[in-house]
């Protein structure tokens, strides 16, 4: 044991990986803390409208849509929540180079990372919005309001808390998976993780890596949490 | 009172039922403006479903409901338009739990009739000052009592203009000492001419409030008098024990 970390921290090595850490890591946190929040961003785009539209589009919801309709959203959904990120990153390789122009680097890996995260975010918003109180919708129907009116107005709005901590939940799944990513061509620390710790053997970077990316997820996830609390006018 | 008054709401042979469950069997019931009628039955009597479908709420399954003339049809696009002239006022206030009180009143009036921030804001004010909350205009729903939040769902309901209120068991949730607040707010708007429709298990408050009694049994309007006749000689036995009941209430 004392061996193991006598050799970990052997003064040579020290010096070597405290090098790498000052060239390589304020670019690398950029580029992972840029990829996970633009990819979260474009994510909400498209799956927020979706997730609205799961609820209200049901045959009993305030906006019905045709069944077969509502039938493929839900697929597709599923399909591409069913497929493991890596693969998933590969098979999306002609549409990111459709899009970006190359595969690898950081642009590229919003790309699968938002196709990866929307039909996520759709089931997240999904499960917010039908935690509404059914008796609310009903009340603004009451006063002649407009489905439209009633998602901006009276669903949205209600379920703000809920919102706020699901979308932590999402971001700090993109930054798992932008990790990930970094084994394809991907940029920032999960590259450095894999590039030296993995295929070269620096341990301590590797360490150094993952501390980062748990830190990151700890903000995110504590500034998610207090977003949320602090919307919350039902409590306190 | 308001006998030669226009008919602001007229049901004619309503039909509601759930699966096989028959709710309301054929109800018949013309309220003009300004009257104040209160339904009375017991519990599963086709009370709530009654005010829920002449909202709109529910579908019926049969016969019509008018609204000043208008039909009341589910679906249709004249549907929100005819929901601005109903006020409705539940049993458990069905406030905004997020927006606070200026706010949870003003939505509507802003979003759906498409009135200034001010003048809706301005209207506001001036009921909560009638019903004496003008103090929590600020506050959030969490914040009031259960008086408070159904006073403030009724001025939410008023600040549509509405012709006519519909009003569902709405101090049913309520402590005891908290009902009164609520029924004084109501019967100084029926003072004041407004059109009511209200289902209530609060017979003193029924007694005091309606210029006539419609009592519903098994999806059927049983008696349809006004009040000092209900109260004093029904017509149906049935009616009679479901006064005894309040009577032995009473006693015990």
């Amino acid at each position: 044991m004392i061996d193991f970390f006598n050799e970990l921290f052997a003064p040579d090595k020290v010096d070597e990986a405290w090098m790498i850490i000052q060239n390589q890591f304020p670019t690398a946190i950029w580029e992972t803390v840029y990829v996970t929040i633009l990819s979260t961003l474009f994510a909400v785009i498209i799956g927020l409208p979706l997730g609205v539209l799961l609820v209200t589009g049901e045959k009993n919801g305030i906006l019905p849509i045709p069944s077969w309709l509502m039938q493929t959203l839900n697929v597709i959904i599923n399909l591409l929540r069913s497929v493991p990120f890596l693969i998933l990153m590969i098979m999306v390789f002609p549409l990111t180079r459709a899009i970006v122009g190359t595969v690898v680097g950081t642009e590229a890996t919003v790309v699968p990372l938002v196709i990866a995260a929307f039909p996520f975010v759709a089931r997240l918003t999904e499960s917010s919005l039908r935690e509404v109180n059914p008796n609310l919708i009903e009340m603004a129907q009451s006063m002649g309001a407009s489905p439209v009116q009633i998602i901006i107005k009276v669903m949205i709005p209600e379920s703000v808390p809920s919102l706020l901590s699901n979308a932590t939940i999402a971001i700090t799944t993109v930054l798992g998976y932008s990790a990930m990513s970094g084994i394809l061509g991907g940029g920032g620390l999960g590259k450095i993780a894999i590039n030296y710790g993995y295929y070269r053997y620096k341990d301590l970077i590797m360490i150094a890596a993952v501390i980062l990316l748990i830190v990151l997820v700890q903000l995110f996830q504590t500034v998610g949490t207090r977003l949320a609390v602090r919307s919350d006018k039902r409590l306190k | 009172m308001a006998e030669q008054n226009s008919i602001m709401l007229e049901v004619s042979g309503l039909k509601k039922q759930f699966g096989d469950d028959v709710v309301l069997d054929g109800v018949d019931l013309t309220i003009r403006k300004g009257e104040v009628v209160v339904i009375l039955g017991s519990s599963g009597c086709g009370k709530s479903t009654l005010l829920r479908c002449i909202n709109g709420l529910e579908a019926s399954d049969g016969g019509s409901i008018r609204i000043d003339g208008d039909e009341v049809a589910v679906g249709s696009k004249s549907l929100t338009r005819l929901r601005q002239k109903i006020g409705m006022v539940f049993q458990n206030y069905e406030l905004f739990p997020h927006k606070n009180i200026l706010d949870n009143i003003t939505l509507a009036p802003v979003k759906v009739q498409k009135r200034t921030k001010e003048d809706a804001r301005a209207q506001a004010e001036q009921l909560l000052r009638r019903v004496g909350l003008w103090e929590k205009r600020k506050a959030y729903p969490r914040e009031l009592s259960g008086g408070q939040k159904q006073r403030v769902a009724i001025v939410r309901a008023l600040c549509m203009n509405p012709e006519i209120m519909l009003f569902d068991e709405v101090t049913a949730a309520l402590d005891p000492e908290m009902v009164r607040e609520v029924l004084d707010v109501m019967l100084e708007l029926a003072q004041g001419g407004m059109t009511m429709l209200i289902v209530t298990h609060e017979m003193g408050f029924a007694r005091a409030v309606a210029d006539r009694i419609v009592f519903l049994e098994e999806g059927k309007v049983l008696e349809n008098l006004p009040a000092e006749d209900f109260f004093e000689n029904p017509d149906t036995q049935r009616a009679k024990d479901f006064l005894q009941t309040f009577e032995f209430k009473k006693k015990q």
